[in-house]
């Protein structure tokens, strides 16, 4: 009942919808970096939208099955015959072989029925800092494998079959990409941060008038942007930190390097150095789809636009969503 | 939500109080509620219909009416063993200089105070605690380690903290605990809780390593 690593790629790791209410105790909540893309996925095989799935990183794995799995991978393309966005019945003994991101960073791959893993602190999401959840708290290695939930090949077919499938070990239908961007800049959506009167003049312009790029040594914890230098207010005290407080899932802030840093999935809890801006919620996954290199441009709207931005994000979600538990009968 | 740009100690008190009657509200439209050193977040999960400003108002003045938690039912008195030794102690050497105090009066002065957690984060369990003795004021290392160990016991200006994981840092270090910080297996995994009061007592390396064993 099992998936077999055979090459683990860049940074494969087991992730959920997160492992929410610890915060306070100085952990955050982690979990699947693009999560629209975890939902789909996990649609598609008919799982529950928060079952733990593999989020591949910009080089993916190669697994070999090692029973009938239904699969589905969702989020960015990657090179390889693997049809994407759509349930997939992989036979038994069959490989899969993901090359590179040919558009986003990360995809999910969902299993149906879900990886046999405990979870730890109400998730099965791998926070690699802390060395705990997922698989032994760490990435994918070669030689790895990864146990399946019981009757996996039975779910699958069982599951696989009430789909209707006309097409061999796949369906004709697949669902939307709903975070890829079709073009680079990425338009990313930023409220004013707590800090923005902090900055100077120049500073607030450059953050917005510059194409920014994801710096190499970015990862999960967050998004280094290399562009224009910026430069807060000189003040009297000449300090450049400032009263430690509550950071969030797409805060931006500013060491006094001058280099801005998005928090993503695995951010601090709080932080010390001033934030200019606040990625706004519904564009968290599409910045999560860049990959080093990628360019990303900001524009600055208030609440009221961030709340409209998340709801039509939520809406495009749940008719996708409704489309395929009708494709399963439901 | 923030209440104070710079460090007010009856203000902190209010932000934890205020984190935990949240906390204790349990509206399960709250997520995850964190109490900075001057301020409070709330974090909605994103199915929320309100505004986010207008629902954390109206949270915060529900919160008030209801009357915040006292103080001093926030936080657990602890005791955390603490091996003041050279080997652990990476910067003692260079805090003694700084201070003008022998190493032996650096170990005393730090182990004798009452600190309290004003603060849980950066990393899981990394508590700021306040209540450092004056005369052990040292600014933040120019040139942070890439690596502190995990445990260390580390100063700067009027705090002090434990690091929870071998994570870089620029704080001096002047001793190191066996106990293990944060655990995502214990039933409590973190340590340290906001409120706390800690006390550090000095311990030689064998009970360290006793301790250590057991952790």
């Amino acid at each position: 009942m099992t998936i077999r690593v055979l090459r683990p790629g860049l940074l494969t790791t087991v992730q959920d919808a997160g492992r929410h209410g610890l915060q306070h105790l100085g952990l955050c909540p982690g979990g699947a970096m693009d999560e629209v893309a975890l939902t789909l996925a996990n649609a598609l095989v008919g799982n529950d939208a928060g079952e733990a799935a593999l989020e591949i990183t910009v080089i993916g794995p190669e697994l070999q099955f090692e029973r009938d799995t239904l699969v589905a991978v969702c989020g960015a393309e990657f090179q390889g015959s693997f049809p994407h966005n759509r349930p997939v019945l992989v036979p038994a003994g069959s490989r899969y072989s993901v090359g590179r991101a040919v558009r986003g960073a990360r995809a999910y791959l969902a299993v149906a029925g879900g990886f046999a893993l405990e979870a730890v602190l109400g998730s099965r999401s791998t926070y690699l800092p802390g060395g705990f959840g997922g698989l032994e708290g760490r990435a994918l290695k070669h030689g790895d494998v990864l146990e399946l939930g019981e009757g996996v090949s039975e779910v699958s077919k069982q599951r696989f079959s009430s789909l209707k499938a006309k097409a061999g070990h796949t369906v004709r239908w697949s669902a939307p990409p709903l975070t890829l961007a079709d073009r680079e800049p990425v338009l990313i959506h930023v409220i004013e941060g707590q800090h923005y009167e902090a900055f100077d003049a120049a500073s607030q312009r450059a953050f917005v008038d510059a194409v920014w790029r994801v710096s190499p040594d970015s990862n999960r914890m967050g998004f280094r942007l290399q562009g224009p230098q910026l430069s807060r207010v000189k003040e009297g005290s000449g300090s450049d930190e400032i009263l430690s407080g509550p950071a969030a899932l797409g805060s931006v802030q500013v060491p006094s390097s001058g280099v801005p840093i998005a928090l993503m999935a695995d951010h601090q809890t709080t932080g010390g150095y001033p934030r200019i801006a606040e990625v706004v919620s519904a564009d968290v996954p599409r910045l999560a789809q860049l990959a080093p290199g990628g360019k990303v441009h900001f524009a600055r709207c208030n609440l009221d636009t961030a709340a409209e931005l998340r709801r039509h994000m939520q809406d495009r979600l749940e008719t996708a969503l409704r489309g395929i538990a009708w494709s399963y009968g439901r | 939500m923030e209440f104070s740009r710079a460090l007010d100690l009856e203000v902190n008190e209010t932000v934890r109080r205020l984190a935990a009657g949240v906390r204790m509200l349990g509206d399960p439209r709250v997520r995850d509620v964190v109490a900075g050193l001057g301020g409070v977040a709330l974090h909605f999960v994103s199915s929320i219909q309100e505004s986010a400003p207008e629902l954390a108002a109206a949270i915060v003045a529900q919160c008030m009416k209801s009357g915040l938690p006292p103080a001093e039912k926030l936080g657990r008195d602890l005791e955390i063993p603490v091996c003041y030794e050279a080997e652990f102690a990476l910067d003692l050497e260079e805090v003694s200089k700084r201070t003008r105090l022998g190493p032996a009066e650096v170990q005393r002065l730090h182990a004798s105070t009452e600190y309290l957690v004003l603060m849980i984060g950066f990393a899981p369990g990394h508590a700021y605690m306040g209540g450092l003795d004056p005369k052990l004021s040292v600014p933040r290392r120019a040139n942070p380690r890439a690596v502190v160990p995990a445990g260390s016991v580390a100063i700067a200006n009027d705090q002090t903290v434990v690091y929870p994981y071998a994570i870089s840092g620029g704080w001096s270090v002047i001793g190191r605990t066996p106990l293990r910080v944060f655990d995502a297996r214990r039933a409590e995994p973190s340590l340290f809780g906001n409120g706390d009061r800690v006390r550090f007592r000095a311990i030689g390396k064998q009970e360290f390593v006793r301790i250590a064993a057991n952790a």
